[in-house]
Protein backbone atom coordinates (compact mmCIF):
# COMPACT_ATOMS: atom_id res chain seq x y z
CA UNK A 1 0.00 0.00 0.00
CA UNK A 2 1.78 3.19 -1.10
CA UNK A 3 1.51 6.36 0.81
CA UNK A 4 2.05 9.76 -1.05
CA UNK A 5 4.22 12.71 -0.22
CA UNK A 6 1.00 13.84 1.46
CA UNK A 7 0.81 11.14 4.23
CA UNK A 8 5.09 11.71 4.26
CA UNK A 9 6.31 13.93 7.33
CA UNK A 10 9.98 13.77 6.76
CA UNK A 11 12.19 11.23 4.29
CA UNK A 12 15.84 10.29 4.96
CA UNK A 13 19.02 11.98 3.13
CA UNK A 14 16.29 14.22 1.25
CA UNK A 15 17.14 17.65 1.24
CA UNK A 16 13.83 18.89 0.33
CA UNK A 17 10.86 18.00 2.42
CA UNK A 18 7.57 17.26 0.93
CA UNK A 19 4.75 19.80 1.07
CA UNK A 20 2.37 18.81 3.99
CA UNK A 21 -0.83 19.44 2.07
CA UNK A 22 -3.45 17.26 4.10
CA UNK A 23 -1.68 18.14 7.81
CA UNK A 24 -5.24 17.26 9.42
CA UNK A 25 -3.91 13.40 10.67
CA UNK A 26 -4.28 12.01 13.91
CA UNK A 27 -0.92 11.81 15.82
CA UNK A 28 -0.84 8.56 17.31
CA UNK A 29 0.56 7.03 20.60
CA UNK A 30 1.29 3.89 22.18
CA UNK A 31 1.12 4.20 25.97
CA UNK A 32 2.86 1.85 28.11
CA UNK A 33 1.78 1.87 31.72
CA UNK A 34 5.01 0.14 32.83
CA UNK A 35 3.22 -0.05 36.58
CA UNK A 36 0.68 -2.54 35.34
CA UNK A 37 2.58 -4.57 33.14
CA UNK A 38 3.54 -8.10 34.42
CA UNK A 39 5.77 -8.92 32.08
CA UNK A 40 4.15 -11.69 30.36
CA UNK A 41 5.41 -11.04 27.25
CA UNK A 42 2.47 -11.84 25.47
CA UNK A 43 3.10 -9.10 23.60
CA UNK A 44 6.61 -10.31 22.68
CA UNK A 45 5.02 -13.00 20.91
CA UNK A 46 2.51 -11.16 19.02
CA UNK A 47 5.03 -9.21 17.45
CA UNK A 48 6.49 -11.44 16.00
CA UNK A 49 3.66 -13.55 14.78
CA UNK A 50 2.13 -10.30 12.80
CA UNK A 51 5.25 -9.45 11.50
CA UNK A 52 6.01 -13.15 10.76
CA UNK A 53 9.49 -12.95 12.80
CA UNK A 54 10.64 -16.14 14.68
CA UNK A 55 13.89 -15.37 16.51
CA UNK A 56 16.34 -18.22 17.36
CA UNK A 57 15.88 -20.28 20.51
CA UNK A 58 18.09 -18.86 22.91
CA UNK A 59 20.14 -19.44 26.03
CA UNK A 60 18.41 -18.84 29.41
CA UNK A 61 21.45 -15.96 30.88
CA UNK A 62 20.26 -16.46 34.72
CA UNK A 63 17.56 -13.38 34.41
CA UNK A 64 14.02 -13.39 32.92
CA UNK A 65 14.72 -11.45 29.97
CA UNK A 66 14.50 -13.31 26.76
CA UNK A 67 15.95 -12.66 24.43
CA UNK A 68 18.31 -11.16 26.46
CA UNK A 69 18.44 -7.63 23.81
CA UNK A 70 16.61 -6.54 20.67
CA UNK A 71 17.18 -8.47 17.46
CA UNK A 72 16.36 -8.16 13.93
CA UNK A 73 14.05 -10.93 14.93
CA UNK A 74 13.00 -9.47 18.19
CA UNK A 75 11.39 -6.05 17.74
CA UNK A 76 10.47 -5.74 21.32
CA UNK A 77 11.65 -7.53 24.91
CA UNK A 78 10.44 -6.82 28.15
CA UNK A 79 13.76 -5.34 30.61
CA UNK A 80 13.83 -6.77 34.14
CA UNK A 81 15.09 -4.64 36.37
CA UNK A 82 15.37 -5.03 40.32
CA UNK A 83 16.17 -2.36 42.42
CA UNK A 84 15.39 -1.33 46.06
CA UNK A 85 12.67 1.81 46.34
CA UNK A 86 11.26 2.37 49.87
CA UNK A 87 12.51 -0.33 51.46
CA UNK A 88 11.74 -2.66 49.56
CA UNK A 89 12.46 -4.78 46.56
CA UNK A 90 11.28 -3.43 43.08
CA UNK A 91 10.39 -5.52 39.85
CA UNK A 92 10.26 -3.35 36.93
CA UNK A 93 9.57 -4.23 33.89
CA UNK A 94 9.57 -1.55 30.77
CA UNK A 95 8.70 -3.11 27.42
CA UNK A 96 11.38 -1.75 25.15
CA UNK A 97 11.54 -1.15 21.14
CA UNK A 98 11.20 1.94 18.99
CA UNK A 99 9.89 4.88 20.71
CA UNK A 100 8.91 6.79 17.35
CA UNK A 101 10.15 10.14 18.12
CA UNK A 102 9.24 13.48 16.95
CA UNK A 103 12.75 14.10 16.07
CA UNK A 104 13.78 10.49 14.79
CA UNK A 105 17.78 10.54 15.31
CA UNK A 106 17.77 7.47 13.21
CA UNK A 107 16.71 9.44 10.11
CA UNK A 108 18.68 12.23 10.67
CA UNK A 109 21.94 10.33 10.79
CA UNK A 110 20.43 7.65 7.43
CA UNK A 111 22.42 8.17 4.27
CA UNK A 112 20.37 6.42 2.17
CA UNK A 113 17.77 8.50 0.54
CA UNK A 114 13.83 7.17 1.29
CA UNK A 115 15.31 4.19 3.75
CA UNK A 116 13.40 6.00 6.66
CA UNK A 117 10.23 7.49 6.67
CA UNK A 118 8.29 9.74 9.25
CA UNK A 119 4.20 9.13 8.28
CA UNK A 120 2.37 12.34 8.96
CA UNK A 121 0.62 10.31 12.07
CA UNK A 122 3.97 9.99 13.95
CA UNK A 123 5.20 6.63 13.14
CA UNK A 124 9.18 6.25 11.96
CA UNK A 125 9.20 3.60 9.39
CA UNK A 126 11.85 1.69 7.80
CA UNK A 127 11.76 1.60 4.09
CA UNK A 128 13.77 -1.88 4.03
CA UNK A 129 14.28 -1.81 0.10
CA UNK A 130 16.32 1.82 0.52
CA UNK A 131 18.39 0.33 3.01
CA UNK A 132 22.26 -0.16 2.27
CA UNK A 133 23.14 -1.77 5.80
CA UNK A 134 25.26 1.10 6.71
CA UNK A 135 24.07 0.84 10.82
CA UNK A 136 24.21 4.69 11.47
CA UNK A 137 20.43 4.37 12.73
CA UNK A 138 22.00 2.30 15.02
CA UNK A 139 24.48 4.66 16.35
CA UNK A 140 22.14 7.71 15.40
CA UNK A 141 19.28 5.95 17.72
CA UNK A 142 19.29 8.07 21.46
CA UNK A 143 17.69 4.52 22.25
CA UNK A 144 19.86 2.16 20.94
CA UNK A 145 16.69 0.29 19.48
CA UNK A 146 17.66 -0.74 15.17
CA UNK A 147 19.57 -3.81 14.43
CA UNK A 148 21.02 -5.26 11.53
CA UNK A 149 19.91 -8.53 9.95
CA UNK A 150 23.04 -10.40 9.02
CA UNK A 151 21.09 -12.77 6.51
CA UNK A 152 19.99 -9.58 4.17
CA UNK A 153 22.68 -6.74 5.97
CA UNK A 154 19.17 -4.62 6.41
CA UNK A 155 18.33 -2.62 9.30
CA UNK A 156 15.19 -3.69 11.10
CA UNK A 157 12.62 -2.30 14.44
CA UNK A 158 8.92 -2.11 15.38
CA UNK A 159 7.19 -0.48 12.81
CA UNK A 160 3.66 0.10 15.15
CA UNK A 161 2.66 -2.09 13.00
CA UNK A 162 2.24 0.69 10.19
CA UNK A 163 0.37 -2.13 8.26
CA UNK A 164 -2.44 -2.64 10.83
CA UNK A 165 -2.59 1.35 11.80
CA UNK A 166 -3.04 2.69 8.15
CA UNK A 167 -6.57 0.72 8.19
CA UNK A 168 -7.46 1.95 11.26
CA UNK A 169 -6.57 -0.83 13.42
CA UNK A 170 -4.00 -1.01 16.90
CA UNK A 171 -0.73 -2.60 16.99
CA UNK A 172 -0.52 -6.55 17.29
CA UNK A 173 1.28 -5.95 21.02
CA UNK A 174 -1.36 -3.29 22.35
CA UNK A 175 -4.08 -5.74 21.61
CA UNK A 176 -2.74 -8.68 22.98
CA UNK A 177 -1.52 -7.26 26.35
CA UNK A 178 -4.05 -8.97 28.83
CA UNK A 179 -3.48 -6.44 31.71
CA UNK A 180 -4.18 -3.53 29.18
CA UNK A 181 -0.63 -1.87 30.09
CA UNK A 182 -0.14 -1.11 26.66
CA UNK A 183 -2.69 1.45 25.01
CA UNK A 184 -3.19 2.91 21.61
CA UNK A 185 -4.84 6.08 20.63
CA UNK A 186 -4.37 9.92 19.86
CA UNK A 187 -1.17 11.03 21.45
CA UNK A 188 -3.57 13.69 23.24
CA UNK A 189 -5.91 10.90 24.41
CA UNK A 190 -2.92 8.72 25.74
CA UNK A 191 -1.69 11.88 27.57
CA UNK A 192 -4.57 12.45 29.05
CA UNK A 193 -4.77 8.62 30.49
CA UNK A 194 -1.91 8.79 31.41
CA UNK A 195 -2.40 11.79 33.82
CA UNK A 196 -5.10 9.67 35.09
CA UNK A 197 -2.72 6.87 36.08
CA UNK A 198 -0.27 9.20 37.69
CA UNK A 199 -2.88 10.86 39.23
CA UNK A 200 -3.72 7.99 40.77
CA UNK A 201 -0.32 6.47 41.65
CA UNK A 202 0.85 9.88 43.48
CA UNK A 203 -2.46 8.56 45.52
CA UNK A 204 -0.72 4.82 46.12
CA UNK A 205 2.87 6.08 47.40
CA UNK A 206 4.43 6.91 43.91
CA UNK A 207 5.08 10.60 44.34
CA UNK A 208 7.25 10.96 41.95
CA UNK A 209 5.23 9.35 39.40
CA UNK A 210 4.96 10.80 35.79
CA UNK A 211 4.54 9.94 31.86
CA UNK A 212 7.88 9.46 30.00
CA UNK A 213 7.55 12.29 26.73
CA UNK A 214 10.97 13.32 26.56
CA UNK A 215 11.61 16.76 25.31
CA UNK A 216 15.19 16.09 23.86
CA UNK A 217 13.84 14.24 20.99
CA UNK A 218 10.73 16.46 20.57
CA UNK A 219 8.63 13.81 22.53
CA UNK A 220 7.45 10.06 21.39
CA UNK A 221 5.21 8.42 20.14
CA UNK A 222 5.68 5.59 22.24
CA UNK A 223 5.37 6.75 26.25
CA UNK A 224 5.76 5.40 29.75
CA UNK A 225 3.75 5.49 32.49
CA UNK A 226 6.29 4.82 35.27
CA UNK A 227 6.63 5.07 39.22
CA UNK A 228 9.47 6.79 39.54
CA UNK A 229 9.63 9.26 36.82
CA UNK A 230 12.55 11.44 38.44
CA UNK A 231 15.01 8.54 37.69
CA UNK A 232 13.98 6.81 34.71
CA UNK A 233 17.40 4.90 33.92
CA UNK A 234 16.21 2.82 37.28
CA UNK A 235 14.40 1.11 34.08
CA UNK A 236 16.89 -1.15 33.03
CA UNK A 237 18.87 2.23 31.67
CA UNK A 238 16.17 4.29 30.23
CA UNK A 239 17.69 7.60 29.01
CA UNK A 240 16.75 10.57 31.52
CA UNK A 241 17.12 12.98 28.60
CA UNK A 242 17.53 11.41 25.82
CA UNK A 243 19.08 13.37 22.67
CA UNK A 244 20.47 12.70 19.26
CA UNK A 245 24.27 12.60 19.76
CA UNK A 246 25.86 15.87 18.80
CA UNK A 247 28.12 14.50 16.22
CA UNK A 248 25.02 13.27 13.98
CA UNK A 249 23.57 16.61 14.39
CA UNK A 250 27.04 18.11 13.62
CA UNK A 251 27.76 16.04 10.74
CA UNK A 252 24.31 15.70 9.43
CA UNK A 253 23.01 19.29 10.68
CA UNK A 254 26.70 21.38 9.55
CA UNK A 255 29.49 19.51 7.59
CA UNK A 256 26.62 17.96 5.09
CA UNK A 257 25.63 20.98 4.21
CA UNK A 258 28.85 22.44 4.07
CA UNK A 259 30.11 19.88 2.15
CA UNK A 260 27.01 20.39 -0.30
CA UNK A 261 27.91 24.49 -0.61
CA UNK A 262 31.80 22.75 -1.23
CA UNK A 263 31.21 20.64 -4.19
CA UNK A 264 28.91 23.21 -5.46
CA UNK A 265 31.04 25.96 -5.00
CA UNK A 266 33.88 23.95 -6.69
CA UNK A 267 31.81 23.32 -9.73
CA UNK A 268 30.96 26.95 -9.85
CA UNK A 269 34.72 27.95 -9.68
CA UNK A 270 35.51 25.30 -12.33
CA UNK A 271 33.19 27.28 -14.79
CA UNK A 272 34.24 30.55 -13.92
CA UNK A 273 37.78 29.51 -14.32
CA UNK A 274 36.83 27.71 -17.82
CA UNK A 275 34.81 31.68 -18.70
CA UNK A 276 37.62 33.83 -16.93
CA UNK A 277 40.62 31.82 -17.62
CA UNK A 278 40.33 29.69 -20.23
CA UNK A 279 41.37 26.37 -20.74
CA UNK A 280 45.01 25.46 -20.50
CA UNK A 281 46.93 25.34 -24.03
CA UNK A 282 49.58 23.10 -24.42
CA UNK A 283 52.54 25.01 -25.41
CA UNK A 284 54.68 24.35 -28.68
CA UNK A 285 57.76 25.23 -27.00
CA UNK A 286 57.07 22.77 -24.52
CA UNK A 287 57.30 19.66 -26.89
CA UNK A 288 60.75 21.23 -28.50
CA UNK A 289 62.11 21.08 -24.92
CA UNK A 290 61.08 17.61 -24.08
CA UNK A 291 62.61 16.27 -27.85
CA UNK A 292 65.42 18.06 -26.71
CA UNK B 1 22.81 21.31 -37.25
CA UNK B 2 26.47 20.43 -37.93
CA UNK B 3 27.92 18.95 -34.85
CA UNK B 4 31.57 18.26 -34.65
CA UNK B 5 33.93 16.11 -32.84
CA UNK B 6 34.72 18.68 -30.87
CA UNK B 7 31.31 20.25 -29.90
CA UNK B 8 30.24 16.18 -29.67
CA UNK B 9 32.53 15.89 -26.67
CA UNK B 10 31.60 18.92 -25.30
CA UNK B 11 28.13 17.64 -25.17
CA UNK B 12 28.20 14.37 -23.80
CA UNK B 13 30.48 16.04 -21.02
CA UNK B 14 27.67 18.80 -20.55
CA UNK B 15 24.85 15.68 -20.11
CA UNK B 16 27.16 13.60 -18.01
CA UNK B 17 28.10 16.51 -15.05
CA UNK B 18 24.06 17.15 -14.90
CA UNK B 19 23.00 13.50 -14.30
CA UNK B 20 25.86 13.15 -11.83
CA UNK B 21 25.04 16.14 -9.96
CA UNK B 22 21.47 15.17 -9.96
CA UNK B 23 22.89 11.99 -8.66
CA UNK B 24 24.78 13.00 -5.90
CA UNK B 25 21.50 14.54 -4.53
CA UNK B 26 20.51 17.93 -5.82
CA UNK B 27 17.40 16.66 -7.02
CA UNK B 28 14.02 16.20 -5.15
CA UNK B 29 12.93 12.84 -5.56
CA UNK B 30 9.46 11.63 -5.56
CA UNK B 31 8.28 11.64 -1.99
CA UNK B 32 6.82 7.76 -1.57
CA UNK B 33 6.95 5.00 1.06
CA UNK B 34 5.15 1.28 1.29
CA UNK B 35 3.95 0.07 4.23
CA UNK B 36 3.86 -3.56 4.36
CA UNK B 37 0.53 -5.09 2.80
CA UNK B 38 -2.38 -5.73 5.14
CA UNK B 39 -2.70 -9.91 4.74
CA UNK B 40 -5.64 -10.36 6.35
CA UNK B 41 -7.45 -8.48 3.79
CA UNK B 42 -9.86 -11.30 2.32
CA UNK B 43 -8.77 -14.37 4.57
CA UNK B 44 -11.41 -15.87 5.63
CA UNK B 45 -12.08 -15.10 9.43
CA UNK B 46 -13.56 -18.13 12.28
CA UNK B 47 -14.17 -17.73 15.43
CA UNK B 48 -13.39 -20.01 18.01
CA UNK B 49 -11.92 -20.65 21.85
CA UNK B 50 -8.54 -20.55 22.98
CA UNK B 51 -7.83 -24.44 23.54
CA UNK B 52 -5.39 -23.67 27.34
CA UNK B 53 -6.46 -22.69 30.02
CA UNK B 54 -10.18 -22.69 31.59
CA UNK B 55 -10.11 -19.00 30.72
CA UNK B 56 -11.52 -19.29 27.58
CA UNK B 57 -10.64 -16.75 25.36
CA UNK B 58 -12.35 -15.78 22.22
CA UNK B 59 -10.06 -15.69 19.45
CA UNK B 60 -10.06 -14.66 15.30
CA UNK B 61 -8.14 -17.55 13.05
CA UNK B 62 -7.54 -16.23 9.46
CA UNK B 63 -7.04 -19.08 6.72
CA UNK B 64 -5.99 -18.57 3.66
CA UNK B 65 -8.54 -18.28 0.30
CA UNK B 66 -11.33 -17.37 0.60
CA UNK B 67 -13.53 -20.81 0.64
CA UNK B 68 -13.57 -21.42 -2.87
CA UNK B 69 -13.83 -25.38 -3.27
CA UNK B 70 -10.37 -25.38 -4.58
CA UNK B 71 -8.76 -23.80 -2.58
CA UNK B 72 -7.36 -25.18 0.95
CA UNK B 73 -7.44 -23.38 3.45
CA UNK B 74 -4.47 -23.33 6.00
CA UNK B 75 -4.77 -21.12 9.22
CA UNK B 76 -2.18 -18.42 8.96
CA UNK B 77 -2.32 -15.79 11.62
CA UNK B 78 -4.72 -16.11 15.14
CA UNK B 79 -5.49 -12.71 17.43
CA UNK B 80 -8.11 -12.54 20.44
CA UNK B 81 -11.52 -11.75 18.94
CA UNK B 82 -12.55 -7.93 20.02
CA UNK B 83 -16.36 -9.10 20.63
CA UNK B 84 -15.77 -12.23 23.13
CA UNK B 85 -16.51 -11.00 26.76
CA UNK B 86 -13.88 -12.51 28.59
CA UNK B 87 -10.70 -11.43 26.54
CA UNK B 88 -12.29 -8.15 24.76
CA UNK B 89 -9.11 -8.90 22.19
CA UNK B 90 -6.59 -9.84 24.33
CA UNK B 91 -4.22 -12.91 24.37
CA UNK B 92 -1.74 -14.18 26.70
CA UNK B 93 1.82 -15.18 25.94
CA UNK B 94 1.06 -18.93 24.99
CA UNK B 95 -2.64 -17.64 23.26
CA UNK B 96 -0.67 -15.28 20.96
CA UNK B 97 1.57 -18.13 19.79
CA UNK B 98 -1.16 -20.43 18.96
CA UNK B 99 -0.67 -20.69 15.38
CA UNK B 100 2.90 -22.39 15.82
CA UNK B 101 1.09 -24.91 18.25
CA UNK B 102 -1.43 -25.61 14.89
CA UNK B 103 1.53 -26.37 12.48
CA UNK B 104 4.14 -27.43 15.37
CA UNK B 105 5.24 -30.91 14.27
CA UNK B 106 4.50 -32.60 18.13
CA UNK B 107 0.79 -31.81 17.77
CA UNK B 108 -1.53 -34.87 18.46
CA UNK B 109 -3.70 -35.16 15.85
CA UNK B 110 -5.47 -38.55 16.28
CA UNK B 111 -5.54 -41.07 19.02
CA UNK B 112 -2.77 -43.40 19.72
CA UNK B 113 -2.62 -46.34 22.05
CA UNK B 114 0.54 -47.71 24.05
CA UNK B 115 -0.20 -51.58 24.57
CA UNK B 116 0.63 -52.72 28.13
CA UNK B 117 4.46 -54.00 27.56
CA UNK B 118 4.84 -51.99 24.99
CA UNK B 119 6.74 -48.72 24.62
CA UNK B 120 5.64 -47.79 21.18
CA UNK B 121 2.34 -45.62 20.43
CA UNK B 122 0.55 -47.21 17.77
CA UNK B 123 -1.87 -44.95 16.00
CA UNK B 124 -5.40 -46.24 16.31
CA UNK B 125 -9.00 -44.86 14.30
CA UNK B 126 -11.37 -42.84 16.41
CA UNK B 127 -14.36 -45.60 16.59
CA UNK B 128 -11.17 -48.30 17.97
CA UNK B 129 -10.60 -45.73 20.16
CA UNK B 130 -13.98 -45.62 21.54
CA UNK B 131 -14.93 -48.68 21.60
CA UNK B 132 -11.65 -49.48 23.95
CA UNK B 133 -12.77 -46.75 26.29
CA UNK B 134 -15.93 -48.04 26.40
CA UNK B 135 -15.11 -51.48 27.01
CA UNK B 136 -12.61 -50.71 29.89
CA UNK B 137 -15.15 -48.16 31.51
CA UNK B 138 -17.39 -51.63 31.57
CA UNK B 139 -15.28 -53.57 33.05
CA UNK B 140 -14.04 -51.50 35.47
CA UNK B 141 -17.52 -50.41 36.36
CA UNK B 142 -19.09 -53.78 36.31
CA UNK B 143 -16.23 -54.68 38.98
CA UNK B 144 -16.01 -51.39 41.41
CA UNK B 145 -19.18 -49.80 40.99
CA UNK B 146 -20.93 -49.36 44.86
CA UNK B 147 -24.58 -49.57 45.20
CA UNK B 148 -25.25 -49.46 48.76
CA UNK B 149 -23.22 -48.06 51.10
CA UNK B 150 -22.02 -50.10 54.88
CA UNK B 151 -24.86 -48.79 56.32
CA UNK B 152 -27.30 -49.88 53.80
CA UNK B 153 -28.00 -46.66 52.25
CA UNK B 154 -28.51 -46.34 48.27
CA UNK B 155 -25.16 -44.40 46.81
CA UNK B 156 -24.64 -44.96 43.13
CA UNK B 157 -21.07 -44.33 43.36
CA UNK B 158 -18.30 -45.09 40.67
CA UNK B 159 -15.18 -44.07 42.62
CA UNK B 160 -11.91 -46.35 40.55
CA UNK B 161 -12.51 -44.18 37.24
CA UNK B 162 -11.89 -40.80 36.97
CA UNK B 163 -12.59 -37.87 34.04
CA UNK B 164 -10.74 -34.59 32.77
CA UNK B 165 -13.09 -32.80 30.76
CA UNK B 166 -12.26 -29.80 29.04
CA UNK B 167 -12.15 -26.27 30.65
CA UNK B 168 -13.02 -24.10 28.17
CA UNK B 169 -15.98 -25.58 26.74
CA UNK B 170 -19.69 -23.85 26.33
CA UNK B 171 -22.48 -23.69 29.00
CA UNK B 172 -23.96 -26.78 26.72
CA UNK B 173 -20.81 -28.74 26.60
CA UNK B 174 -20.27 -28.58 30.46
CA UNK B 175 -23.64 -30.19 31.06
CA UNK B 176 -23.48 -33.01 28.83
CA UNK B 177 -20.20 -33.30 30.81
CA UNK B 178 -21.84 -33.37 33.94
CA UNK B 179 -25.22 -35.66 32.66
CA UNK B 180 -22.64 -38.38 31.09
CA UNK B 181 -20.14 -38.61 33.77
CA UNK B 182 -23.04 -38.48 37.16
CA UNK B 183 -25.48 -40.65 35.42
CA UNK B 184 -22.66 -43.16 35.14
CA UNK B 185 -21.95 -42.42 38.94
CA UNK B 186 -18.47 -41.23 38.24
CA UNK B 187 -17.55 -38.67 41.13
CA UNK B 188 -13.83 -37.66 40.17
CA UNK B 189 -14.49 -35.00 37.63
CA UNK B 190 -12.02 -32.58 36.65
CA UNK B 191 -9.79 -30.38 34.01
CA UNK B 192 -6.58 -28.97 32.36
CA UNK B 193 -7.46 -26.00 33.94
CA UNK B 194 -4.20 -24.81 35.57
CA UNK B 195 -1.98 -25.31 32.61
Amino acid sequence: MSLQSQDILRRSASPTQPPIAREHKVEVAKLIDVTTCIGCKACQVACSEWNDLRDEVGENVGVYDNPADLTAQSWTVMRYSEVEENGKLEWLIRKDGCMHCAEPGCLKACPSPGAIIQYANGIVDFQSEHCIGCGYCISGCPFNVPRINAKDNKAYKCTLCSDRVTVGQEPACVKTCPTGAIRFGSKDDMKAYAADRVEELKTRGYAQAGLYDPEGVGGTHVMYVLHHADRPQLYHGLPEKPAISPVVRLWKGFLKPLATVGLAASVLFGFFHYIGVGPNRADETDHEEDKA
Amino acid sequence: MQVNRRQFFKLCAGGMAGSTIAALGFMPEKALADVRNYKLLRATETRNTCPYCSVGCGILMYSLGDGAKNAKSEIFHIEGDPDHPVNRGALCPKGAGLVDFIHSPNRLKHPEVREAGSNEWKRISWEEAFERIARHMKADRDANFVEKNADGVTVNRWLTTGFLAASASSNEAGWLTHKFTRSLGMLAVDNQARV
